[in-house]
């Protein structure tokens, strides 16, 4: 286990890891939606484990009649609004997400519906548990960073699903956010460079057919999360010739309070660096959406010349790490939509009944 | 254009019917007015009926009913206009009379509505609405009646509780009447006390789910004193339209279709709304009566609740209504509603309305109205004996 | 089980995202399209997409659902007069009933409708919420 902790490039060659898009790109618009039902730690503690209190405070969970793609559209919208851009003007639409409401039906194409930005987009699905947001963005940069269009979007969303009385049903919850990647000149934040990080290991999965995920207990640690968030970000940072003092903010995927707070102590960031971005205390995990949103919050607070690392995680397993700088064309536009905060105030407290119900969790037939 | 009169009248008891079927609900109707005008045969059988498609899976039934009672020289088909389908076959089988095309004609009004659940049954009900704008969004009848009473209530300042006696008059009514659904009076404390359904709508401001079927045989008035003893002359029968969505109105309160056929059907009759002995109006909910009175220029607008508050609207009252229960008691077999309403109004005319009878009644007026107002039929009837 | 489809995805750019007309004769705001003015009674065929804000004109709360909204009772359903004029039915959602007042200023979202069973298509479309922070769908 000493070895995971030193993480170094497996497999290197000469050539950078670093992706380098042909043109610069950065963030044109963003746009966060946390449906507003909250389930308290302590009341899955008293169901489960007869009282006492959970890993976080509590959770974001959808109504009865939300779902992935009801949180995309939402966030979808506020992502235009900011980017003051025609929807018709992307050229891609990606929702990432562990939970679309189709096994086999794309939500792409009903987001891209809800915006007007059909026809003439590629519309698709991702999914990498929860990095399939920030899969979409890279890919998204892809698309922009090629000159193949100017303007692309990418969601993460998610209505995560635990086991009850697992201790994953304390953190898995519901929210997404999505960003309109375009190019650099546009930009209220540009993207300074990214890289993705991916290996084979099985540390959570949902097998075909099954309402809720397993995963390999401890192992999803070390092995997983710390493992390849540490690799992606000290690649990142190595090729980019940074260090964890030159970014004001650091956003990291927030499975529980704990582990964030952790991996980034071992990157040599402070509380004060990952503070803002760390919302999994009052929101949970929303999976596909919990960086990218942690990424919203500090773009809703951030300053002209602020560098944000982000840095992603999926099980199965893999990191996407970003570095970006904000620009000044972020005061002009971050008013435009409402901010993560709005969405975390606007907050109705719900018992572990009705949370069975919203979450569908209630046999009916 | 001839004078159209009805010869004849049959009914059968609303209730849920468990062991008769639509064919058979409209047979004995049917024979039963067939009987009363003292006829063997009719050049044709309209009937009126919305959900027999939805809730039998019987369409075509105009062919089942001439094929089982045996007429088989008459042309028959149905006619649907939602809740007002009963009213609408009636005005096409006096248009029929009138123009001189046929001399006899048996109008029927049938609805078989328990043979589907209550849920099963409100979802077909709901297809009177706009099925692409209302009933997609999870409208149910009721609730575009509880919108409207919502609203009525915010502009006018009235409470639910003021609704109170237009359930009570009908089934004080209705416990006269042998063929009413609910033959027993009702409390301001049970009307109180009723569940509510969509708000503001309770239970007890609804008409039920129910089987019925009625009928008349139509005659030129020129005939109608030779083939029967008390008959009764169509003075009047109007339609008048509005927006099918309630949200298309541009005054959703004024029940625009109800003024326009109240307004032509009495000038066709050459009266004024006090001249009336009574008015069998479409109260499926309270709501609606009080917007019927304020139409049909009973009522002041926002004023029709008072009318009943005043007791008006009983038997002694200045606009009688519901005078064998109406809706609310007599019961609502939705395509049916519009003949038991003329079947009454007969019974009125023709003094057989036993304790129920207003004295000395000559001239009475029906109103069936066809989803939440969008099909109003107003007829007026004129005893002839 | 019969799955209808073709109804919703006909549509969709009604449920999705208001898309009404505005009659080129006398400047009515139309929704759901027409093609025919209910105004002006002329024809008219350009699209205008409603901008989702307005005020409840009226509402109730269903306690006793129809077949196929069983799931979701009790829910609010309103009429809503939208900013541009015309009138629209829909459900309000993220709302306790309690709190609902006619003149309340509401917005559109997206939700969900309803579902024909668990393997049948799900109907997305409008519903409308009280205004959150002043901004409403684009």
């Amino acid at each position: 286990m000493k070895d995971l902790k030193e993480p170094r490039l497996e497999n290197s060659v000469s050539d950078s890891p670093i992706m380098k898009p042909d043109r610069p790109v950065g963030i044109v618009g963003y746009g966060t939606y946390i449906p507003m039902y909250r389930l308290p730690s302590t009341e899955i503690a008293r169901v489960w484990s007869g009282g006492g209190r959970g890993p976080i405070k509590e959770k974001a969970v959808a109504g009865l009649d939300e779902d992935t793609v009801t949180i995309a559209i939402e966030a979808a919208r506020n992502a235009v609004s900011r980017a003051g851009i025609e929807a018709c003007e992307l050229r891609a639409i990606w929702v990432g997400s562990e939970s679309p409401p189709y096994a086999v039906k794309p939500s792409s194409t009903l987001v891209a519906e809800a915006l007007g930005a059909t026809p003439y987009l590629l519309a698709a699905d991702i999914e990498f548990a929860c990095k399939a947001g920030s899969e979409a963005l890279q890919s998204a940069m892809g698309i922009v960073g090629s000159g193949m269009g100017d303007y692309a979007m990418a969601i993460g969303a998610d209505t995560a699903q635990g086991r009850p009385g697992d201790v994953l049903e304390y953190t898995a919850a519901s929210g997404g956010t999505a960003f309109i990647v375009g190019p650099a000149e546009r930009a209220i934040a540009t993207c300074l460079g990214s890289l993705s990080y991916a290996t084979d290991t099985p540390d959570f999965w949902r097998r075909a057919h099954q309402h809720y995920p397993s995963h390999g207990g401890r192992f999803t640690g070390e092995p997983a999360y710390f493992h390849h968030i540490q690799s992606s970000a000290t690649a990142l940072m190595e090729g980019l010739g940074m260090a964890a003092s030159d970014f004001q903010y650091a956003v990291l995927h927030q499975p529980n309070v704990k582990f964030p707070a952790r991996v980034a102590k071992r990157l040599g960031f402070t509380q004060s660096q990952i503070e803002a971005g760390l919302l999994s205390n009052l929101i949970g995990n929303t999976y596909a959406g919990a960086a990218l949103t942690g990424f919203s919050a500090v773009l809703d607070i951030a300053k002209p010349g602020d560098r944000i690392l982000l840095v992603s995680f999926g099980s199965g397993a893999g990191s996407d790490a970003f570095a970006w700088e904000i620009t000044g064309q972020i005061d002009a536009r971050r008013d435009k939509a409402p901010k993560v905060q709005d969405y975390i105030n606007r907050r109705q407290e719900i018992d572990y009944a009705i949370y069975t119900r919203y979450r569908g969790k209630l046999m009916m037939s | 254009m001839r004078d159209v009169a009805i010869i004849g009248t049959g009914e059968i008891p609303v209730d849920e019917h468990w062991t008769t079927g639509i064919r058979h609900l409209m047979l004995e109707a049917g024979l039963s007015a067939m009987r009363d005008a003292n006829i063997e045969s009719v050049d044709a059988l309209y009937v009126g009926n919305m959900l027999s498609g939805e809730i039998v899976g019987q369409s075509h039934l105009g062919a089942l009913a001439v094929d089982f009672m045996g007429l088989d020289n008459a042309e028959a088909f149905k006619v649907e206009a939602a809740c007002a389908s009963g009213s609408a076959a009636l005005r096409v089988g006096t248009m029929a009379v009138a123009s001189g095309l046929l001399d006899l004609v048996l109008v029927l009004g049938v609805e078989k509505m328990t043979d589907t659940s209550g849920q099963e049954t409100s979802a077909a009900l709901a297809g009177a609405a706009d099925a692409e704008y209302e009933v997609s969004q999870g409208i149910s009848f009721v609730a575009l009646n509880a919108l409207l009473m919502q609203r009525y209530m915010y502009d006018y300042g009235w409470k639910r509780e003021d609704f109170a006696n237009f359930a009570i008059t009908a089934h004080a009514n209705g416990a006269n009447n042998p063929f009413a659904m609910f033959q027993r009076p009702i409390s301001a404390e049970m009307y109180a006390r009723s569940p509510i359904i969509a708000t503001p709508v309770g239970l007890m401001d609804a008409s039920p789910i129910c089987d019925g079927a009625a009928a008349v045989v139509l005659a030129p008035a020129e005939f109608a004193r030779a083939l029967s003893p008390a008959p009764v002359k169509i003075k009047a029968s109007a339609v008048g339209m509005a927006p099918l969505a309630v949200h298309d109105r541009k005054d959703p309160l004024a029940l625009e279709a109800a003024r326009i056929s109240s307004r032509k059907a009495y000038a066709q009759a050459g009266i004024k709304p006090e001249d009336l002995d009574f008015f069998e109006l479409h109260d499926a909910f309270t709501i609606m009566a009080a917007l019927s009175l304020e139409a049909a220029g009973f009522a002041e607008r926002g004023k029709g609740v008072q009318l009943a508050l005043d007791n008006e609207i009983s038997l002694k009252g200045r606009v009688p209504m519901a005078t064998m229960g109406g809706l609310k008691a007599r019961g609502h077999p939705v395509g049916a509603t519009g003949i038991y309403q003329v079947v009454e109004a007969v019974m009125q005319l023709r003094g057989l309305a036993g304790a129920n009878q207003i004295p000395g009644a000559r001239l009475g007026m029906t109103q069936n109205i066809g989803g939440s107002g969008a099909t109003v039929i107003t007829h007026i009837f004129e005893a002839m004996s | 089980m019969t799955t209808k489809v073709a109804d919703d995805w006909r549509l969709r750019g009604q449920r999705y995202r208001l898309e009404g007309e505005r009659c080129e004769h006398c400047g009515e705001m139309i929704f759901p399209p027409r093609d025919i003015c209910p105004a002006c009674k002329k024809p008219t065929k350009t699209t205008h997409t409603l901008s989702g804000r307005g005020e409840v004109y009226t509402y109730s709360t269903v306690l006793s659902a129809p077949q196929g909204f069983e799931v979701y009772a009790p829910y609010t359903v309103a009429i809503i007069k939208l900013e541009e004029g015309p009138m629209i039915t829909a459900q309000l959602t993220d709302v306790a009933s309690a709190d609902i007042e006619i003149g309340m200023p509401v917005e559109m979202v997206t939700r969900r409708i309803r579902t024909q069973g668990d393997d049948g298509p799900i109907t997305y479309g409008y519903k409308f919420r009280p205004v959150f922070l002043g901004q409403g769908a684009e």
